[in-house]
C-alpha cells in the first residue's frame, strides 16, 4: 500500500519556480491496477517519480507500506526502491550488449543474491512475461515488445511492493502496446500485484480499475472504471476500421 | 553486490569500445614502460661504476695535496712533502702498504706520435697498491729508482697510442726530448668512471725528481709529492689510519685543530657513496621525467572516463532506479579505471623490461630491472587510475536518478 499527503513538488529553473505538483493527496491499496492521466507538463510522470522514490517531495508525506520516507539519505532510497519498488520506463533502458536474462538479473546484483539464486530468478521471471525462450538474446536482437517484456520482468524479480510505469506503451506499436498491458492485467489479476502506470492513450488507461485524472499539479478526477477492459478487446477506431476495410464494402 | 561482479562489468564496459580503451592503455603503458626502462637503466649504470670503484678495492685511501693555492703561513707548506710520505710511514708502515706519486706535464713522444697524458712519479710498490697487472715486460723496481733510471712503464692505451701495433718493449721514448727505453707495458684495467687507468707514463720516482721535472716538483728546498695511494692491509683498520694520517699531516704542517685541512684523505667507501648518491640522483631525475609520461596517461584516462560517465548517463539512471546506491556506482567507475591501470601497469612493465633488456644487449649501457622499480611503476599507475578515476566516479555517482534517466 502505498500513501502520499499533500504533496507538493516544486521545481527551480534558474529564477522561476515550475510548480509540478500541487496538493497531491492519491493512496493506492494492495492489489490495486490504477492509470494516471493527463496532458503533458501535468504533473504525472513528477507524480510517478516520488511515488516510486526516485525523487523526494518539496513537501508532504509519502509512505510506503506504512514506512514514512521523509528525510531518507539517497542510499536509504537506493535500498527502498530495490525492496518496494519495480519500474518500467518508456523506452525500456536495458542495458545494450548484456542478455536478456542479465538484464532482468541487475536488480538482484544491488540485493546481493546468489548466482543461482539470480538465475532461478531471472529465469522465473523472464517466463511469467513469455519470454522463456529468449533468455540469452541481447536488446537489439528483440523487438520493442519483447524489450518491454524484459522490462517488466526485471520490475518483477525483487517481487516488489508496486510496480510503476511511466508510459510503458508510448514506444509501441497499439497492438504490441496491447500485448503489455495485458501482461500487467494478468499479473494483476493472478497475482495480485499492484499496477500504477502512466498513459495518454484513454484506451490503454480504460484497461485499469481506476483512472486518475491529473491537471496542472492537481488531481481533478479519480474514479474507478465501472467495466475494466479485457486485453485483446479491439480499439474502437479499428473496429471502425474493420468496418470500413475494403472486403466489407464490396460485401455492402 | 560483491567486487567480482563489479569487476565483470567495469569489463563488460571496457571490453564494449575496445579501440577507446586501448587507447586509454596505452598511455598507461607508455608511462610505466618509460619509468621501468629509465629508471633500469639508471640503475644499471649506479651498479655498474660501483663495481668497477669496487674493483678498485675498498681498502684504498688516498691522501691529495691541497686543491687550492694556499698562501704559506709561518713558514710552512701546504704542499705534500716526500717527507709527510716518510713520516706516515713510519707511523702506519706495519698496516699498510703506502705508495706516494709525484704527476707532472711532460712531452711524451715516440717518432712522430705524441701521447696525450702526464708522467707519475712512482715507486715499485705503487703496482702493489694499486693492483696493475703487467701485460709484457716489468713494472719499475726499487733498483730502478735508486739509480734514477731512464725506463718507463706504459699504460695499455698509451703504448696502443705511442706504438700503434709495434711491441715497444725496448724502444726508446723521448721524455721532454731525453731517451727512456720502455721496460713495461699494463694489462688494460678499463675507466673507473672519471678518468681512464690505462692512459699514463710511469716513471721511476728518482727519475722524475732529478731528470724530468727538478726545481718544479720542489717546495721550500724539499721535494713535493703529488698524493698517495694507500691499501690497508686489515680493512677494518682504514678509519683508524685516516684519523692517523690527518694528525700526522696536521703535525707536519703546523695545522691546528682548529684549522681547515687543506688535504684530501678519502677512502674508497667515500667515494663510493658519493658516486652511488650521484647516480642515485640521476635514477630519480630519469624516473620522474618518465613519471610526467604516467601522468598525461592517467588525465587520458580521466578524459575517456568522464566521456564514458556522459554516454552511460542513462544506464546509471537506471542502475540507481533499480536499486545502486551512490557507492556502488563510485566503486564501479573506479574499479573500470583501475582495471585500465592495472592492465596498462602489467604490460608496461613487461615492456619496459623488455627495453631495458634490449639496451643491455646492445652493450651501450647495462640496464638492471629490479623489483623495487617494478613496484613501484606498477604503484604509481595503479594511483594514477585511483587519483584520475576519483573524479568521473564521483560525476557518476553524484547523478540524479531521475535526471539521469531523462538524459537524451
Amino acid at each position: 500500500m502505498i500513501e502520499a499527503i499533500d504533496i507538493i513538488k516544486i521545481f527551480k529553473l534558474g529564477e522561476t519556480k515550475v510548480h509540478a505538483l500541487r496538493k497531491v493527496s492519491v493512496k493506492i491499496d494492495d492489489g490495486e491496477m490504477v492509470a494516471i492521466v493527463g496532458p503533458s507538463g501535468s504533473g504525472k510522470s513528477t507524480l510517478m517519480s516520488i511515488l516510486g522514490c526516485l525523487d523526494v517531495p518539496t513537501r508532504g508525506t509519502y509512505l510506503i507500506d506504512g514506512q514514512q520516507l521523509d528525510n531518507l539519505s539517497s542510499k536509504q532510497l537506493a535500498v527502498i526502491r530495490r525492496k518496494k519498488v519495480g519500474f518500467v520506463f518508456q523506452k525500456f533502458n536495458l542495458l545494450s550488449r548484456t542478455s536478456a536474462l542479465e538484464n532482468v538479473a541487475l536488480p538482484l546484483y544491488y540485493s546481493g543474491a546468489n548466482g543461482k539464486d539470480r538465475q532461478k530468478k531471472a529465469q522465473e521471471a523472464l517466463e511469467m512475461v513469455g519470454l522463456s525462450h529468449r533468455i540469452k538474446s541481447h536488446p537489439n536482437q528483440m523487438s520493442g515488445g519483447e524489450q518491454q517484456r524484459v522490462a517488466i520482468a526485471r520490475a518483477l524479480i525483487n517481487n516488489p511492493s508496486i510496480i510503476l510505469a511511466d508510459e510503458p506503451t508510448g514506444n509501441l506499436d497499439s497492438h504490441t502496446g496491447e500485448e503489455i498491458v495485458g501482461i500487467f492485467q494478468r499479473l494483476n489479476r493472478e497475482k495480485g500485484q499492484t499496477v500504477v502506470y502512466v498513459t495518454h492513450d484513454p484506451f490503454i488507461a480504460r484497461h485499469t480499475n481506476r483512472i486518475i485524472h491529473l491537471v496542472d499539479g492537481k488531481i481533478i478526477n479519480d474514479m474507478p472504471v465501472e467495466n475494466p477492459l479485457d486485453a485483446g478487446t479491439p480499439r474502437p477506431d479499428d473496429v471502425l476500421n474493420s468496418l470500413w476495410s475494403p472486403e466489407e464494402s464490396e460485401v455492402l | 553486490m560483491s567486487a567480482f561482479m563489479n569487476f565483470r562489468i567495469a569489463l563488460r564496459a571496457i571490453s564494449a569500445n575496445k579501440l577507446r580503451s586501448g587507447l586509454t592503455v596505452l598511455g598507461i603503458i607508455i608511462g610505466v614502460a618509460a619509468v621501468v626502462a629509465l629508471m633500469s637503466v639508471g640503475q644499471g649504470a649506479t651498479s655498474g661504476i660501483t663495481s668497477q670503484v669496487e674493483g678498485l678495492g675498498t681498502n684504498l685511501i688516498t691522501v691529495s695535496g691541497a686543491r687550492t693555492f694556499m698562501p704559506m703561513r709561518g713558514g710552512q707548506s701546504y704542499s705534500l712533502m716526500y717527507k709527510d710520505y716518510e713520516a706516515i710511514l713510519e707511523v702506519i708502515g706495519e698496516k699498510a702498504r703506502i705508495a706516494p706519486y709525484y704527476q707532472g706535464n711532460a712531452n711524451v713522444i715516440y717518432g712522430e706520435r705524441e701521447a696525450d697524458t702526464s708522467v707519475t712519479g712512482v715507486l715499485s710498490i705503487y703496482q702493489d697498491v694499486n693492483e696493475y697487472e703487467i701485460a709484457s715486460g716489468r713494472f719499475i723496481s726499487d733498483l730502478d729508482n735508486l739509480e734514477a733510471a731512464k725506463v718507463a712503464v706504459l699504460g695499455a692505451t698509451t703504448a696502443e697510442d705511442l706504438f700503434a701495433g709495434l711491441n715497444p718493449l725496448g724502444r726508446n721514448i723521448k721524455v721532454d726530448g731525453k731517451d727512456y727505453s720502455v721496460i713495461g707495458i699494463l694489462s688494460e684495467k678499463g675507466s673507473s668512471g672519471f678518468t681512464s687507468q690505462d692512459e699514463m707514463v710511469l716513471v721511476p720516482l728518482e727519475t722524475a725528481y732529478t731528470r724530468i721535472f727538478g726545481g718544479q716538483a720542489k717546495s721550500g728546498g724539499a721535494y713535493t709529492i703529488s698524493g698517495m695511494a694507500i691499501s690497508v692491509i686489515n680493512a677494518d683498520d682504514v678509519d683508524s689510519i685516516m684519523s692517523e694520517i690527518e694528525y700526522i699531516l696536521r703535525r707536519e704542517h703546523g695545522l691546528t685543530l682548529t684549522d681547515d685541512m687543506v688535504f684530501t684523505i678519502s677512502s674508497q667507501t667515500q667515494m663510493l657513496e658519493s658516486l652511488s648518491d650521484i647516480s642515485g640522483t640521476l635514477t630519480v631525475m630519469l624516473g620522474a621525467i618518465a613519471g610526467i609520461s604516467l601522468l598525461v596517461g592517467g588525465i587520458g584516462i580521466m578524459n575517456i572516463t568522464l566521456v564514458s560517465v556522459r554516454e552511460r548517463t542513462r544506464e546509471i539512471g537506471l542502475r540507481k532506479a533499480v536499486g545502486a546506491t551512490r557507492g556502488i556506482i563510485l566503486v564501479q567507475f573506479l574499479i573500470e579505471t583501475l582495471t585500465l591501470s592495472i592492465f596498462g601497469g602489467l604490460l608496461g612493465v613487461l615492456i619496459g623490461g623488455g627495453i631495458a633488456g634490449f639496451v643491455s644487449s646492445t652493450g651501450v649501457l647495462t640496464a638492471s630491472v629490479t623489483f623495487d622499480t617494478i613496484f613501484i611503476s606498477f604503484l604509481m599507475a595503479v594511483l594514477v587510475g585511483i587519483i584520475f578515476g576519483l573524479y568521473p566516479a564521483f560525476q557518476a555517482a553524484g547523478l540524479q536518478p531521475i535526471e539521469a534517466l531523462r538524459y537524451e
